[in-house]
């Protein structure tokens, strides 16, 4: 992120504080139940720090993947460990029996992507009441395979423009289950001068 | 005892027998694993990205795959290989997300832009590919050893290979 200053990256910060927000309120609202959610952390790392991501490379996981298009473009993903995704299969669907934990049935996707179309969906439409701008979001689609395979598409984005990945980590607990989510905004790089221009920080 | 050396993303890594170099989780991204039989040195990139040829300011030599190559040979040359014994193998370069035609995104399909890039680069500097495990849409760990030139391919839900 070698072409932001201090003062643009807590901007940017914040944005992803305040989406990450929003998504936990959705998600809250979802399970028609208390969320918790820890502060979340914003994570700056080198490329060949992504194995310390999600707990390991070769960890489990599912990912969403959504694109956005409008006034800026970019993707957004949201990515949950395995415990975490069955957890929160468990909350949506009490009576469910699941087959097996090592691929997901197309009613568990599908429920999967539903959630991360709407807590993505939460993220993206407070970028767009912050700075004003239009975001429309795309479908979803979803991945279960190895952190840092699936963390290579968000990385391969961020490649593009610097050496390094940022992205924000946000927890979400509910009793004793515990939904642990990691969100990460990467806007095309010609859309940061938009949003940094739209919250007047562009200089 | 054998030395396991990992090579992370955008990361090159180089060592002789009986070492062994191992890269988790290769996605869209490729291992380019190259071999000098002869004196048994084998080296690893972990690349991003297809060319560095339109940047202008290049940091990383391992993020591309041009460059990455050229770095490749010259670490392994250090430890005694010759460019023109040198074979390679590849895996990787998988595109995670099936999204349809409609995307705007043509990184999405990098991981097929970077095999290609890889095989132009390879044949442009006479480096024979020998075999290769690329595309689908599932992860890739792999592990190349030095004493053999094995490489060996694991993933979740798609079995175990040797290329």
């Amino acid at each position: 992120m070698n072409f932001l200053n201090d003062g643009q990256l807590d901007v940017l910060k914040e944005i992803g504080n305040i989406g990450a927000g929003n998504a936990a309120t959705s998600l809250s609202k979802l399970m028609s139940r208390r969320v918790d959610m820890k502060v979340p952390e914003v994570k700056v790392i080198n490329f060949d720090e992504v194995e310390m991501v999600l707990g390991g490379a070769e960890t489990l996981v599912a990912g969403i993947y959504m694109e956005f298009t409008g006034d800026i473009q970019g993707t957004i993903m949201f990515i949950l460990d395995k415990s975490s995704a069955f957890n929160l299969l468990s909350f949506l669907m009490p009576n469910y029996r699941f087959k097996n934990h090592e691929t997901f049935s197309s009613l568990e996707s599908s429920a999967l992507k539903e959630v991360g179309n709407i807590l993505t969906g939460a993220y993206l439409s407070s970028l767009s009441t912050l700075t004003g701008l239009y975001v429309k979001p795309s479908i979803p689609a979803l991945a279960y395979d190895m952190a840092a395979a699936i963390l290579s598409v968000p990385m391969i984005e961020f490649g593009q423009i610097g050496e390094q990945a940022f992205f924000i980590e946000t927890v979400f607990i509910d009793g004793l289950n515990q939904v642990k989510g990691n969100f990460f905004l990467i806007p095309k790089i010609d859309s940061y001068p938009i949003i940094l221009r739209s919250l007047g920080v562009d200089r | 005892m054998t030395t396991r050396i990992k090579v992370g993303m955008a990361d090159i890594k180089v060592v002789a027998a009986p070492g062994v170099l191992v890269t988790l989780g290769l996605g869209s991204c490729v291992g380019i694993a190259l071999y000098d039989e002869f004196v048994k040195v084998a080296g690893l990139a972990h690349v991003m990205l297809p060319s560095s040829r339109r940047i202008t300011n290049n940091e990383n030599k391992a993020k591309y795959v041009d460059t990455a190559i050229l770095q490749l040979i010259e670490d392994m040359t250090a430890l005694g290989a010759k460019k023109e014994r040198l074979t390679a193998k590849l895996a990787g370069g998988a595109q995670m997300f099936a999204y349809g035609n409609n995307s705007q995104n043509t990184l999405l399909k990098i991981g097929e832009r970077n095999v290609a890039s890889t095989l132009e680069e390879l044949e442009g500097l006479k480096i024979p590919v020998i075999s290769q495990d690329t595309g689908g849409n599932y992860g890739r760990t792999i592990e190349f050893f030095a004493d053999t030139g094995k490489l060996i391919i694991r993933t979740i839900g798609h079995g175990v290979k040797e290329i």
